[in-house]
């Protein structure tokens, strides 16, 4: 193993950490940011192109900024929206632990099968597309409508509802 | 080593990150974050079996995660639609206070 993978694993991970522990919610959107570049590096490292930029482009450039837009419009940037803990907080943590360790102690547990000692042919995005157009024509179809629902779905829930009617209005003083 | 293990471990290290965090985080925003750490982590070790594996399958491991990546894509963005309308009616996105299922 390389040390640019040990770099790039332990940059992904010092991200996710961050993502998961920073006060600031801003802080931590753009520590996540971190982690998929990272991770991003690692999928460069692995001979997958394509995949590397979709996810520099998709994660970093699309979710991590719909991410940030969420936190300014719904003032969760503040960090008082998390404030005080969580009851039982440690018991999550533990929970997580223990899920992690279960999986490490299957992974050496399992006779893992040897590897491929001739790296697969890397593919490049013109073969990449190339097997999305053939092999992968179907599922890419159905990725396409997928989005599109999506898309008019976020649309129609973020969308302000129209007051007036049936007493839909916002509740003066909220809730809470 | 098999190089499978140091890559699997990663994978295994960002599922539990982003476990803990969406079990511990109060903000509905940063849960959604730990969900998308969950997701990495399961199309890393995609890409490591289709790298490593021992079927030399074509790409099959490359456009599982990439349509992977599409399906998450998609989740955020309902997912923080409907954070964005919750938010709307309760002037909140702490988990804790949405406590009640009458609107």
């Amino acid at each position: 193993m390389s040390p640019v993978f040990y770099f790039l694993a332990l940059l992904t991970v010092a991200g996710a950490v961050g993502s998961m522990s920073l006060r600031n919610p801003v802080h931590c959107a753009l520590s996540l940011v971190v982690a998929f570049v990272g991770l991003a590096g690692i999928y460069l490292g692995l001979g997958a192109q394509f995949l590397g930029l979709a996810q520099v482009l998709v994660y970093v450039g699309a979710v991590a900024i719909l991410l940030v837009f969420v936190l300014l419009l719904t003032r969760g940037g503040e960090p008082e929206a998390e404030a005080g803990r969580v009851r039982m907080r440690w018991l999550g943590v533990l929970l997580a632990m223990a899920v992690t360790g279960v999986l490490v102690a299957a992974l050496v547990a399992t006779p893992l099968p040897a590897p491929r000692v001739e790296p697969p042919e890397i593919p490049t995005v013109r073969s990449t597309g190339e097997a999305l157009m053939a092999d992968y024509v179907i599922p890419l179809q159905v990725v396409g409508v997928l989005l599109t629902a999506a898309m008019i779905g976020a649309a129609v829930l973020a969308l302000p509802e129209r007051g007036g009617r049936g007493g839909r209005e916002e509740p003066r003083g909220g809730a809470r | 080593m098999n190089p499978l293990v140091p890559h699997l471990v990663l994978a295994m290290v960002l599922f539990g990150v982003g476990l803990a965090g969406a079990l511990t985080r109060r903000s509905a925003i940063l849960v959604l974050v730990g969900i998308e750490l969950m997701l990495n982590a399961a199309n890393l070790s995609f890409v490591v079996f289709w790298r490593f594996g021992p079927q030399p399958d074509g790409q099959t491991g490359v456009m599982f995660a990439l349509f992977s990546i599409a399906v998450a894509a998609a989740e955020a963005a309902v997912g923080l639609a409907l954070i964005i309308a919750i938010y709307r009616h309760r002037k909140t996105t702490r988990l804790d206070a949405m406590d009640r299922v009458k609107g």
